[in-house]
């Protein structure tokens, strides 16, 4: 099948525009007669649930967690995005797209990010009107900040909260429309499969994780809307539960999936502390505006910090080495994401590592408190303080901006990061690929749509910080329902879908069949077993830096868990119980697919790009020297690959990316 | 309003609002008997006048009684509601760590003062029903003091009554500030609050554990 | 380093079990660990022992998403302040020491399997009335036509942070919600856009709150104490104001 991506005619100011008044509406009291399914109640998905059952079609919510409100957009710490120009500093819908495309690497359809763009001032608005309790100054208004890789000030944000803000927002809004009976709320249900009747998605098969029951479930259309798989890698910031098996599912039978192995490594995580580690901790970006990132400059400096014989404190200025400023000088400490978190990957690698581990570098405040308490000794007029009042001060500064996530490492490190750096490294933390989607948001099976970090559209090959929620709820709020509504003016005389139709009756079958696989199956090893193997092959062969020796052997080796996680997973309990090692299961089996893809792709893909960095690929002579290369002659498109029964098989096919709005460059960070 | 007195906070604000009645009763009552301490002639006119004037007996006693009654009643229909909202019990429970025993044992407190209301009933009350309305006995403006040392020679009574302010001490440690949170005072006033509630809960009892010991200890 | 401990752990299969607790023990616990990760521990041995594992509720693993929950040596979210089960780290307890672990009792949150129990009736007391009733158009007014003070949003925001975990309820003597509850009714209470549904927000919440079996206040204080995101009990005397207004 060739790939129409649907970007309408015209100019890309006015395409969205157009389109809403082209497309056809369905009628209110048709409304009424459209099921919607909707999975996964995130930001996307909770979103459009309470705007498809605010314009009147019924909506059937699904979650695995035991509310919406839990859904991982919740911990969202940093901001949202949006081109409203309060600042008065120069922002506007087209610089916004212009940032994210680049940011993105180039990687990313233009039509989708301005629609983007377009839309983000409306969800401030909305938000608001919700009752969102946005930061605000002293005169009432809303007040920004600013992000990493950007010039203005376009972030909202709540706190360090502004996830759990903007999705007790949606959940609120989705309140409503469940106490009205508008969307029926089924939590810890997990989708199973997609059922497809007449070549359209038609309905769901779920498990109810509490009694274990197989479900069917019918609707006009379905929507996953189940967040990244960052947990292909078992350690990420990502929740415990979030998986990839809704995408997966419908890759099956039919979505393409596109470009898996772009992932975002955040740099700014707590690291990893011992083989008993289920789960990374990220810290706030905002971190890297007062903290500078170090190494020891000499290798028996490093070696004696890991042995605990010295401390970083002992060391001199000149013993030490701020590698990004050395490398950087322009952004210093704030270049992006992918930029920061290799070069602490290729510091670690070097031996300059400062943990147990050897995989930690500083971020150290020790001259923010020197800063900021010169200013406030100054301020309260003293022009001669002492070194300790001028410590005193300056903590006092950093504690008021980043207290929390201070208070939050402690707890995790035991170590007070006010008396010695922080010890930081990268991990895994956002997926920008996942399922290939039109302009409509529309899979390549008709009536199937995904949005939010499941699919693949807005982000590129890397994604600015406080990007993800505004695409969350964009899609939510402002585009989908739109587009399926063209979708489903076909489905106004179709009547309620039949649940005991041969293809239900098959789907449900092939389901049962797994979970009487899995708790049959008398297995020696458990579920996490096989998924902390597969995460240490991708962590070290399809992780931060990739390279073509590695992919294949990253290949083969899945392909071989694969085979023995088959062969010898163990499942305690039953099939209709409540059972987390099953659901476990179901979902590693999945990861144990993608994981293969991913790293075929990440073969495949043999340029560097935004978070996908490929050794051979790499600027190799020039001030650029060790830089990433990006190959725009050999590799602007999107991959979006066809289930064909093993990943190995997948097939590829192109979307071209046309760059007729902006000019393709070079990023560069020196 | 309908719907308020079945509500759990209308039942909250309902027993605030006769925690104050109550407590506003217990600052009236010891002015009265603290008087006894210096003046056996104002303790005897004031006596006299909360005893015969028909206001006080017909219109403020009754009001007094049913708020006595009211406030234990609802505590105790609280306590069974409450105690039903946990069916099954913690094996292990820390709750020294986060509350203090006062305001966890609220019940016990205010059993001791039941108690200690049904002796202090039979002391008093009863005998000055009695007197006045059923035996219809000779009016004496100038028997209430003697009445008041007599009740106090017995070690056995004054300990209990001391015993029992005690308990009046524990249970106005919580419940002062706690009917000020249920009628909803902001917190912005806590610390002020905080002091009050201490002078209010040891005040109180302290100046009735003091009027009873020292007739206990000065019988005529 | 490494520790040895003794646990006690609610065991019950199904919510028509009648359950109890089981002794386990654990060697070789890493005071680096969290307490989910012990419990991670404990499960992968329990299951190659060819048991089945213990059911409890968890998912983000950072303190935000409330789905953790458990009882721990007689304490919601354990012995530490300010956090969440999943942020208690091993490090608190010491060799030797025996631990027992329950699921938040309350009747109403009934237990699914051994500590997992069910948090729905939060859910549905928001169903009454926690939102504003604004639908989603696009064509809301400009965020910055309404100002709002900095000192309100900042107070609506401090009571929007609650988690839902409920050790609120886990904690109070009586398993009352009210701090819960309270934070709710506060956060749309605090902003002008909350004014207009206000009086029947309050009064249908509380209708809910009270349809569910949770118990009433009784002032101890403990839920701010043992909540892992601070919120005040000011937001439970807030409630009560409206309510009062409401009901005037």
């Amino acid at each position: 099948m060739a790939l129409d991506s649907k970007v309408p005619q015209g100019p890309i100011a006015d395409k969205w525009t157009d389109y809403k008044n082209h497309i056809d509406l369905v009628n209110p009291a048709n409304k009424r007669n459209i099921d919607v399914i909707v999975v996964g109640t995130g930001l996307a998905g909770g979103s459009a649930a309470a705007t498809l059952a605010e314009l009147g079609y019924n909506v059937k919510a699904f979650a695995y967690q035991d509310s919406p409100r839990r859904a991982h957009s919740i911990a969202a710490q940093g901001g949202i995005n949006a081109a409203k120009n309060y600042q008065g500093d120069g922002d506007s819908t087209y610089r916004l797209f212009y940032d994210t495309v680049k940011g993105g690497d180039y990687r990313a359809r233009e039509a989708n990010v301005y629609r983007l763009a377009e839309v983000s001032a409306n969800i401030i608005d909305q938000c608001v009107a919700q009752g969102v309790p946005f930061a605000r100054d002293y005169g009432g208004l809303l007040d920004n900040r600013s992000f990493g890789g950007v010039l203005v000030s376009r972030t909202f944000y709540a706190k360090g909260q502004t996830g759990q803000q903007l999705l007790l927002g949606a959940y609120s809004a989705m309140n409503r429309q469940i106490g009205r009976g508008k969307i029926k709320m089924y939590n810890r249900h997990e989708m199973m499969d997609v059922v497809l009747v007449d070549g359209k998605a038609r309905g769901i098969i779920t498990r109810n994780l509490v009694t274990g029951e197989v479900e069917r479930h019918s609707a006009h259309a379905v929507v996953i809307a189940s967040g990244g798989y960052g947990n292909v890698f078992f350690l990420s910031t990502n929740a415990m539960g979030s998986n990839v098996s809704a995408s997966w599912k419908i890759h099956k039978k039919g979505a393409y999936f596109a470009n898996p192995c772009y992932t975002q490594i955040h740099p700014t995580c707590i690291p990893v502390s011992g083989d008993h580690q289920s789960k990374l901790t990220l810290m706030s970006e905002s971190l890297r505006n007062d903290g500078r990132i170090w190494v020891p400059a000499k290798l028996e400096d490093a070696q004696a910090i890991r042995e605990g014989k010295k401390k970083p404190t002992d060391l001199s200025e000149a013993d030490r080495d701020y590698y990004l400023e050395r490398r950087y000088p322009a952004f210093g400490n704030l270049v992006p994401r992918d930029v920061a978190s290799r070069a602490a990957k290729e510091r670690c690698d070097a031996g300059f590592g400062v943990n147990k581990t050897g995989e930690a570098v500083y971020l150290d405040f020790a001259a923010a408190f020197v800063r900021y308490g010169t200013e406030q000794a100054l301020i309260h007029g003293d022009h001669n303080p002492s070194a300790e009042k001028i410590d005193k001060l300056g903590k006092e500064v950093v504690k008021a901006k980043y207290g929390n996530l201070f208070q939050m490492y402690e707890k995790i490190e035991d170590e007070n990061p006010y008396e010695t750096p922080m010890k930081i490294y990268p991990a895994v933390h956002y997926t920008m690929g996942g399922t290939w989607v039109d302009y409509n948001l529309m899979t390549t099976i008709p009536g199937c749509y995904c949005i939010g970090e499941a699919n693949f559209s807005d982000h590129g090959a890397n994604r600015l910080g406080a990007s993800a929620l505004m695409q969350g709820l964009a899609d939510g709020y402002f585009v989908l329902p739109y587009t399926i509504g063209d979708y489903l003016s076909d489905d106004i005389r179709t009547g309620a879908i039949p649940t005991d139709s041969p293809e239900f009756e098959e789907a449900e079958k092939s389901v049962k069949d797994q979970i009487n696989f899995f708790v049959n199956n008398n297995g020696t090893k458990s579920v996490d077993h096989f998924h902390k193997r597969l995460g240490k092959i991708m962590w070290n062969k399809v992780g931060m830096a990739r390279n073509k020796q590695g992919l294949t052997e990253a290949m083969a080796e899945i392909k071989a868990l694969r085979e023995e996680f088959w062969k010898d997973v163990k499942v305690p309990g039953k099939g209709d119980t409540y059972n987390e090692e099953l659901a476990k299961a179901g979902r590693v089996a999945d990861f144990l697919e993608l994981g293969e893809l991913f790293a075929k792709d990440a073969l495949v893909r043999e340029e560097s790009c935004g978070g996908h960095f490929r050794e051979e690929s790499a600027e190799t002579e020039g001030p650029q020297k060790g830089e990433a290369k990006r190959d725009d002659v050999n590799f602007a498109f999107v991959s979006a690959w066809e289930y064909k029964g093993e990943p190995a098989d997948a097939v590829l096919h192109k979307e071209e990316l046309e760059f007729n709005d902006i000019e393709l460059k070079t990023r560069s960070y020196k | 309003m309908s719907g308020f007195l079945s509500s759990s906070i209308g039942r909250k604000v309902a027993m605030a609002l006769s925690a104050f009645f109550l407590m506003f009763f217990l600052i009236m009552h010891i002015a009265i008997n603290l008087t006894s301490l210096f003046s056996e002639d104002l303790f005897n006119q004031l006596s006299h006048f909360m005893g015969t004037n028909p206001l006080v007996q017909f219109a403020l006693q009754p009001v007094l009684i049913l708020g006595v009654v009211f406030h234990f009643v609802m505590g105790f229909v609280l306590e069974a509601k409450n105690k039903s909202a946990r069916n099954i019990k913690y094996v292990k429970n820390n709750g020294a760590a986060n509350s203090t025993w006062v305001s966890r044992n609220m019940i016990y407190s205010g059993l001791a003062i039941l108690a200690f209301i049904v002796l202090h009933f039979v002391d008093f009350w009863f005998p000055e029903i009695n007197h006045k309305y059923i035996a219809h006995l000779p009016t004496d403006p100038n028997r209430y003091f003697g009445e008041l040392v007599h009740k106090f020679h017995s070690p056995v009574r004054t300990g209990a009554y001391v015993a029992a302010f005690a308990f009046l001490a524990l249970h106005l440690l919580h419940g002062f500030k706690s009917a000020f949170q249920s009628s909803g005072m902001s917190a912005k006033r806590a610390v002020k609050l905080e002091t009050a509630s201490k002078i209010y809960a040891i005040g109180i009892p302290v100046g009735f554990i003091i009027i009873a010991l020292f007739h206990h200890f000065n019988q005529h | 380093m490494d520790m040895n401990l003794k646990l006690k752990i609610w065991r019950q299969n199904g919510a028509n079990d009648e359950g109890k607790m089981v002794d386990y023990s654990l060697s070789k616990v890493s005071p680096d660990m969290s307490f989910l990760e012990m419990l991670d521990v404990l499960n992968e041995q329990i299951i190659n022992e060819g048991g089945e594992p213990i059911a409890f509720d968890h998912d983000c693993r950072e303190g935000i998403c409330g789905m953790c929950s458990l009882y721990i040596n007689g304490e919601a979210h354990g012995p530490d302040r300010g956090i969440t089960t999943c942020q208690l780290h091993m490090r608190k307890f010491k060799d030797g020491d025996t631990i027992y672990i329950e699921p938040f009792r309350a009747k109403a949150f009934p237990v699914i399997k051994d500590l997992v129990v069910d948090r729905t009736a939060f859910d549905r007391i928001q169903h009454q009335g926690g939102f504003i009733s604004v639908n989603t158009s696009g064509n809301t007014q400009d965020a910055n036509s309404l100002p709002i003070s900095k000192h309100a949003a900042d107070e609506a925001m401090d009571a929007a942070t609650c988690i839902g975990c409920g050790a609120c309820v886990a904690t109070c003597k009586n398993s009352s919600a009210m701090l819960f509850v309270g934070a709710k009714v506060s956060q749309y209470a605090l902003l002008p856009q909350g004014q207009v549904e206000a009086a029947d927000r309050v009064r249908n919440m509380v209708a809910q709150m009270d349809a569910e079996g949770f118990g009433n206040c009784t002032n101890t204080g403990a839920c701010e104490v043992e909540c892992p995101k601070g919120i005040s009990l000011d937001n439970i005397a807030r409630m009560n104001r409206e309510f009062f207004k409401a009901n005037i």
